[in-house]
Formats: C-alpha cells, structure tokens, sequence
C-alpha cells in the first residue's frame, strides 16, 4: 500500500535502519529486528521518524515493540496523530 | 533521567557509611567525587576477595588476558558505546602543539582555568568495561569451536558518573570471566554464573538476590534501548544493600547476542560476560558485616582466608 505515511517510514527506514535489505522488500507486518535491524539503528530511526513526522514519540510508545515493524510503527503514528 | 551535570547526592544513610569508612581510614577521599583511594584494610580486603574468586572460576578453565585501563577510541566508536552511553565515556586527549602554545596552557593552567582547547584527542579511550579489550583481541586469534572463556583478572574501569555515594565510583575494579561460543551454548553458561556467583555471595553472609536489570542508556532514545534489554532478559544483576534506599549491583551477568562477535569479526559465536564490581563487594561486606573485619562471622572470615 502507498500512502504518504508509508512512503515517509520506508524512507526513514531507508536511510537510518541499517538494514541489509530495502525497507520496500518487507511485509508490513516483518519484524524488522528479524530483518537485520540492530537496537541502535532502532533509535536512529525513532528520532528520524520524530524528525520526519514531526512528532515526539511519548514514553510509553519508547519500546522496542513500537519500532519493530513497519505497521506497528504506522499505528504508533496514527494514534499520535489521533491524538494531536 | 539525571542530565550528566548533576552530580547524584548520596542517600543519608550512604552518606554516614561512607563518613565512617573515610573516617576509619578504608577509604581515601579527594577534591573530586566518586575520585576515591583505598586504605590498607580495603585494599586487603579486595585482595582477599580476588584470590577467592580465582578458587571460585578455577575449574572454568579461562584463559588470562589483561589490558590497560585505557583502549583505542575505534574500538569504543565501532561497539556503539557512544551512542548507548555518551554520559560515561572518557576520552583521552593531548598536547601537540608548540612552544608558544605549550606556555599559554601551561599559565591558564596553572591559574585553574580551562586550558583543555589547547588538547586534541590522542586516539585513547578510558576502558569502561573489563569485557572490552577481550573481544579485538579475540579478534586476533581463532575462537575454538566450543568456545573459550577469557578471565581478565581485576581491571581498572572508567565511567564517569561522579556521585556522594560510596557504591558509584568513577574508577574502580571489575573483574569479568568473558565467553565466546556456539549461539546455543553461552545463555546457558550466563546463567549457570549467575547461579554460582549468587551462591558464592550468599557464603560470605551477604544477603544477596538476583533480578533482572537494564544498563543506563543515555537519553529518551535509550529507554528503547533499556526496555529491549529488560523484554530479551539480556542482562541480569545481583543485588545486595549497600546503605541506599535501593540494594546496589555488586555483579552484573549479560548475554550480547553477536553483537561483539560481528563488530570485530569473530566468526559465528555469541558472546557474554561476567562481572564482579570490586570496589562493591568489599563495600557490601562492610555494610553487613560491620567496618571492624575481626567482628565478622568465623565462616566468612574463614572464606576470605
């Protein structure tokens, strides 16, 4: 699915993930760890999609779960922008 | 999360503990906190402890390497240490100016003021953890297929988080047993230590229990890394009263997946480490069991022979 949002998060993905294949490759639902991403590209890519979205995740979405995936990432964004 | 300025204020009661323990010459204090020397009974103490765990790791059949306390800044660069933890790094900087310039640091310094532009880094990093030299130099030799275990003897430490409290020092021993083996293997070996090692200091009489733990990552992005180490149980502490309002961590049990082994090339293993802080062991012996070493039990005196 191309949306917006999923292009941004593929693109934060793309350049902060790490990961040794391309973001566009993954089912929404892959667990990104499973995929290569290490725990400090995960915080690289929690402040790029605080960066690229504008936001600031709060402390309880800074789990490991939020980042572990491109559509828990989504719903973690939605629910911030739910809730803007 | 305490911002690297403030310097934690001891609770009351570690306030008193280490008042007594500098008033009855254990501890040597300095203008700097947590910058703290050790008098002859502590440092026989430690010793003491040192030659005991040696008889308690004998049958590991761990293979010796020590290191200087200091380490080359690439190898703290390529771990991430200065991602998770830029708050307790230190870094080693130096002089390679000329004459002129060389007079100029040397007049501020010597009128206290801050002479550390005329310094650029010398490539050097303090060791913030005993583990770290082991892995480059595993790195340089081949891990044996089932594994092998290094036991890096009591090194110095560096971390900077300067505190009141006599437990948070900013250099101190840690002695570490360090594996390198098959995937499968090492979680087992971890926990088979944290088992050991808690009974070993529950015979000294201390009132010793485990628990799962997090290191202290830096910043709101470290809680992500906090809480991911917490949920995969990647590391766990054995916990005993040292005066605050919490027990302290006197030894600390992680599994690092292939973190190290892929950093620096190690082949298809997993690594983990064992550490025993020191410095907290001998304090939690004298928090327990008093600051006057010939009061204590006959069997721990007797351990400690």
């Amino acid at each position: 699915m191309t949306t917006p949002m999923n292009d941004l998060i593929l693109s934060v993905l793309s350049e902060h993930g790490r990961l040794p294949v391309s973001p566009e490759s993954l089912g929404e639902s892959d667990d990104l760890y499973a995929a290569g991403m290490t725990s400090h590209a995960s915080i690289s890519v929690m402040l790029g999609l605080e960066d690229a979205f504008d936001v600031e995740f709060p402390d309880r979405m800074l789990t490991r779960e939020v980042f572990s995936s491109i559509a828990s990432i989504r719903a973690a964004l939605n629910e911030l922008a739910a809730a803007a | 999360m305490a911002s690297a300025m403030d310097v934690p204020q001891a609770t009351g009661s570690q306030g008193e503990f280490r008042d007594k323990l500098v008033a009855e010459g254990l501890l040597i204090p300095s203008s700097v906190a947590g910058v703290t020397g050790q008098g002859p009974a502590f440092v026989d103490l430690r010793q003491r402890l040192d030659a005991r765990i040696s008889k308690l790791v004998a049958d590991e059949g761990a293979v010796a390497m020590e290191f200087p306390p200091i380490e080359p800044r690439h190898d703290m660069e390529s771990v991430g240490y200065l991602t998770s933890f830029p708050q307790l790094a230190g870094s080693v900087f130096a002089f390679h100016g000329e004459d002129a310039e060389a007079l100029a640091l040397g007049e501020q310094a010597h009128a206290h003021q801050d002479w550390s532009g005329h310094l650029q880094s010398a490539g050097i990093v303090m060791v913030p953890a005993a583990c770290h030299p082991v892995y480059p130099a595993l790195a340089r030799q081949q891990v044996p297929p089932d594994g092998i275990t290094i036991d890096t003897g009591p090194a110095w430490v560096f971390r900077h988080e300067p505190s009141d409290d006599p437990s948070r020092l900013v250099a101190f021993h840690m002695r570490e047993l360090v594996r390198a083996g098959p995937a499968d293997t090492v979680g087992a070996w971890r926990d088979a230590w944290r088992d050991r090692a808690l009974q070993f200091l529950q015979s000294l009489g201390l009132p010793a229990v485990f628990d799962e733990a997090n290191d202290p990552f830096f910043g709101r992005s470290g809680k992500v890394l906090a809480r991911s180490q917490r949920a995969q149980k990647l590391k766990f502490e054995i916990l005993v009263p040292v005066g605050g309002d919490h027990p302290t961590a006197v030894a600390s049990f992680n599994a690092h997946g292939d973190h190290f082994a892929s950093v620096f090339g190690l082949g298809p293993v997993h690594t983990a480490c064992l550490g025993f802080g020191m410095e907290r062991c001998v304090l939690a012996l004298l928090f327990t069991h008093g600051t006057d070493v010939s009061q204590w039990p006959a069997d721990v005196l007797a351990e400690l022979s």
